[in-house]
């Protein structure tokens, strides 16, 4: 179930110094005050790459950016600097009617499968919508693409599940139903929002194994989530995000095995492994990441990093490739040498 | 394939459409049963009763103010004619005036709540003022004015009662509109590439419809109460016969004093009776449909205790 | 004496039309000072209800059989009544969610007061000066106790919430969820806060999750609960390196692990339902190695090893 043309030389996807911010509304006392007005950065200019048949993982925790990145991807936002090119095409200078072919090509996995499914609708109306939308098909071809779409999706055999409610369903299955209605216009790229943190954990790894399915079958997957263990099995590369910028990105196994940024290092201590005998020192950071509104100077990081110099005050680091790293791996660390 | 089939997991077992019905949470409650039973018994008078009178309803047919009596069930009004028949026909009109101008309302009052809460911004903006405005007019004053300057047909008076009560509808349409809105699956479906029009009227209109309808109940109640005082101030429709008419003509030809308990009260227990349904039934329509209405848990605190049941192994 | 002894607790809540939904079918287990139990489960497993009965946060639509003994008083015996006057002095909770815990127009200061001088633990100044010490043991500054809640951040909110919990000096934290919408690094340091907490002050901790990993790593002991009852139980890596219920070996396996390559597995199927009355076990439909047995009869949960209990016909067997 690719899409369209054949491969275009160049990634699926290439994102590049995207940056996306939102002014905070002042009140009427602010206003008259003349005071600077503020912005939420959201998204600080980062870059990165979606090939077919990969799988990357965006990961951080709440105000990184990462859901942002996905939205400004889609263009359900509008970025304020940079360019988002979907198989070359760039996406941000697009009309809204070009926009709306493109869309056919992109889809989006919401992370609440409770509420992603309209609760009227039947799942054959459901799955058939996006064919509907863009007119595509008569009845009986719609009938047999959105079967084709359930089969995909595992749920087998989909005659039982095409006249069925959401509120029929349990949580994977719906899950599953908002996957196959994604499919259903046979798109190139699917973004998934935390697919699996809403659902039961003996759920959880159907869903992943079937976008890792879909992966093998050419599309590519932009995966966010804030489970690193979940990032670590699944995705091939992994971009670690802090306030509105990539910290480290690389093959997932080189980030998890051999991290360079500090953030990634006490990122990956603390999180909770199956074996209880695996006590791993963790190196829990103090206080919460900082508002996005006032980003501190220098290095992003600088005032929760346990390993920082006074260097990392006033310089705010690139990604680079640190010696001794594997290839695709990268760091903004002044320090990721050692 | 990881999932079981649907029937193995036991998701399945729709219970018939009739089943279905009786058990649909707005004829859960007593009130809300005897409520509809109630309005139903209206229409139904109201839709067969005429067929079977076959002359002028307000002819003379027996004395004037005559007390209930075998002949006449509830009397005769000072006109002469029967009563009993009046109210009948009278049940037509009232309850028609108040279905089309809750009807009128509520298509005004629900695609201005619509598109307010749809498309927000500037939209939103002024049609929120003119329903602020419209909701600062004085209603009875409004209709006296309407009724003298457009004259005092039926029509005039339903579309009157209409365009004065539709804001409060408005408000809360386009609460209910703003909160689905967001909803995933509207964003989805946006993302997917639908247009606005199919969103509201696939996606948004579905989800307010039952509201809507609950409200249009709760408006035939306030519908009927105005057109009664509206025909009691004589700006009624002079050549239709309802309750609030009754009432106007049993005052004008002195009803009190002649004691005519049974030209005076039957309409306006009638009236009192059907608006009391429609604000039973909708109100167990808005109640069903708001689970939030219903009470909290941990408030009170009183489970209860029972024995251990014995160990059943098979 | 154990801290906490429950015998047999069953709880059903009425549904329409005279049925019941045996959400805790016999749950029993105990509890000492110090230690610190995860009560894992998924969604419909009945553990949420099963805390919120030991300290009797049920709602009408319940009834309750078994024993509760804390300290060897049994708490349930004349409900309400005998519950209360040990909520929040003896037992105190940690919901999830900590930002519906607060009451929004009310300061935290004045928040953390009110429990102790409810249940006469201290009064005026004293319990001012209490809730000061007890917000800087959770890590909070205590210039921030004249804060309102929205003012906090997700994690400084569940740590006041830890604050409250403990205002009242209790034996006993029943910990619901205290983590789940929390990033992992305020995760962790939640965790670190518990278990900091429960050395310090000798207090037992329950700590209810679907997230294994976090009972792990965090507690000394576990308890998986499936369908209403307990399946197994035991030390927390004797659960991970030797389970003997099925369903427990399958949620390992199910969960991804950072450092492991291991392939992972969902469980096939659904949970039973609860407002029918099932044979056999209720397992038995998505269990990968069930026997004839398992549809006939019911397993109870019996000893397997030290402190170790599975409730499997097939738990005897050493797991190949």
């Amino acid at each position: 179930m690719t899409g369209g043309n054949g491969a275009s030389p160049g990634p699926l996807l290439q994102v590049e110094d995207l940056v996306v911010r939102y002014p905070v509304r002042r009140g009427i006392a602010e206003t008259a005050a003349r005071r600077p007005k503020q912005h939420v950065h959201a998204v600080s200019g980062i870059s990165f790459g979606v090939s077919r048949g990969e799988m990357v993982a965006l990961v951080g925790e709440s105000g990184c950016g990462k859901t942002t990145t996905a939205q400004a991807v889609l263009r359900l936002v509008r970025p304020e600097a940079g360019t988002v090119r979907f198989d070359g095409i760039d996406v941000t200078a697009l009309g809204s009617r070009e926009l709306r072919r493109l869309r056919r090509r992109m889809q989006i996995i919401y992370q609440d499968p409770y509420e992603s499914l309209d609760p009227r609708f039947r799942v054959e109306a459901t799955v058939a919508e996006a064919l509907v939308v863009h007119r595509e098909g008569t009845r009986e071809e719609r009938h047999r693409r959105v079967v084709g779409a359930l089969e995909l999706a595992g749920l087998s055999p989909p005659e039982l599940y095409l006249d069925r409610y959401p509120h029929e369903l349990s949580g994977g299955q719906r899950q599953r139903v908002a996957i196959a209605a994604s499919l259903a216009l046979g798109p190139d790229l699917l973004v998934a929002d935390e697919p699996v943190s809403m659902l039961d954990v003996s759920v959880r790894a159907g869903i992943l194994t079937l976008l890792d399915d879909l992966r093998d079958r050419g599309l590519g997957v932009l995966m966010i989530t804030h489970d690193l263990s979940t990032a670590a099995r699944f995705a091939d590369r992994i971009c670690v995000m802090y306030l509105g910028r990539i910290v480290e990105e690389g093959p997932a196994v080189q980030v998890v095995e051999d991290p360079r940024h500090p953030y990634t290092k006490a990122l990956l201590s603390v999180v909770p492994r199956r074996d209880p005998r695996r006590r791993v020192q963790p190196q829990i950071l103090r206080g919460e990441t900082p508002n996005p509104i006032a980003v501190p100077p220098g290095c992003r990081f600088h005032p929760r990093c346990p390993v920082a110099v006074d260097a990392c005050r006033t310089v705010d680091p690139e990604l680079r490739a640190p010696s001794g790293a594997a290839a695709g791996h990268r760091a903004a660390c002044l320090l990721a040498e050692r | 394939m990881t999932d079981l089939p649907l029937a193995e997991s036991g998701a399945l077992d729709r219970p018939p459409l009739w089943r279905r019905t009786l058990s649909h949470p707005v004829l859960s409650t007593p009130q809300s049963v005897l409520g509809l039973a109630i309005l139903l018994f209206f229409v139904l008078v109201a839709l067969i009763g005429p067929l079977f009178i076959h002359h002028d309803v307000q002819a003379k047919v027996g004395p004037v103010f005559a007390p209930p009596s075998s002949r006449f069930w509830l009397g005769t009004d000072g006109g002469g004619s029967d009563m009993l028949e009046l109210l009948v026909v009278g049940a037509r009109v009232s309850l028609l005036v108040g279905f089309l101008s809750s009807a009128v309302s509520s298509l005004i009052g629900g695609t201005v709540g619509l598109l307010s809460g749809f498309f927000g911004g500037k939209v939103d903006i002024v049609l929120m003022r003119i329903t602020d405005y419209v909701l600062v007019l004085p209603d009875v004053p409004l209709m006296i004015v309407a009724a003298a300057l457009f004259g005092r047909s039926l029509t005039n008076i339903i579309v009157i009662i209409g365009v004065i009560y539709w804001t409060s509808t408005a408000r809360v349409i386009r609460a209910q509109v703003k909160s689905v809105r967001e909803r995933v699956y509207v964003q989805r479906a946006r993302s997917l590439g639908a247009g606005n029009t199919r969103l509201i009227f696939r996606h948004v209109l579905p989800q307010v419809m039952p509201l809507l309808i609950a409200n249009t109940v709760i408006f035939i109640a306030y519908a009927i109460f105005a057109e009664t005082f509206i025909a009691f101030l004589g700006l009624g429709d002079p050549s239709t016969v309802s309750w609030g008419k009754l009432i106007e003509n049993s005052f004008n030809d002195d009803a009190i004093l002649n004691n005519a308990w049974w030209a005076i009260i039957p309409p306006g227990v009638c009236v009192a009776i059907v608006v009391l349904a429609c604000a039973m039934t909708g109100q167990a329509m808005e109640d069903a449909l708001n689970p939030r209405l219903r009470s909290g848990h941990l408030s009170v605190r009183r489970f209860r205790l029972r024995a251990v049941p014995p160990r059943e192994l098979s | 004496m154990s801290l906490l002894q429950v015998e047999e607790l069953h709880v059903w809540f009425d549904l329409a039309r005279g049925r019941e939904l045996h959400a805790v079918q016999g749950v029993s287990f105990a509890l000492d000072r110090g230690e610190r139990l995860g009560l894992v489960g998924e969604s419909g497993s009945g553990k949420t209800t099963a805390i919120l009965a030991l300290m009797g946060l049920l709602p009408p639509t319940a009834s309750v059989a078994g024993r509760v003994l804390l300290d060897g008083e049994d708490v349930l015996v004349r409900g309400e009544r005998t519950v209360a006057p040990h909520r929040w002095k003896d037992v105190a909770m940690v919901f999830q969610g900590a930002m519906n815990a607060f009451n929004p127009v009310k300061r935290i200061g004045a928040q953390l007061v009110e429990p102790m001088e409810q249940h006469g633990v201290a009064e005026g100044s004293r319990a001012e000066a209490r809730a000061a010490e007890l917000l800087e043991r959770v890590g909070i500054s205590r210039t921030r106790l004249r804060n309102y809640p929205h003012e906090f951040s997700g994690g400084m909110r569940q740590r006041a919430a830890i604050a409250m919990a403990l205002a009242c000096e209790p034996k006993l934290v029943l910990a619901d969820e205290p983590t789940t919408a929390l990033d992992v690094m305020v995760q962790a340091q939640i965790l670190e806060l518990l278990v900091s907490l429960t050395k310090d002050f000798g207090l037992a901790l329950i700590l209810v999750t679907h997230d294994l990993p976090v009972v792990a790593q965090t507690c000394t002991a576990a308890a998986v609960m499936y369908a209403g009852e307990i399946v197994e139980t035991g030390p927390t890596d004797v659960l991970y390196h030797e389970p003997r219920h099925p369903y427990t070996r399958l949620l390992f396996a199910a969960t991804p692990d950072l450092e492991s390559r291991d392939v992972v597995v969902s469980i096939p199927g659904t949970p039973p339902r609860l407002d029918e009355a099932a044979a056999g076990c209720p397992f038995r439909p998505r269990c990968d190695s069930a026997v004839a047995r398992c549809s006939l009869e019911r397993p109870l949960l019996q000893r397997v090893g030290d402190r170790h209990e599975a409730a499997c016909h097939m738990a005897a067997q050493v797991p190949a």
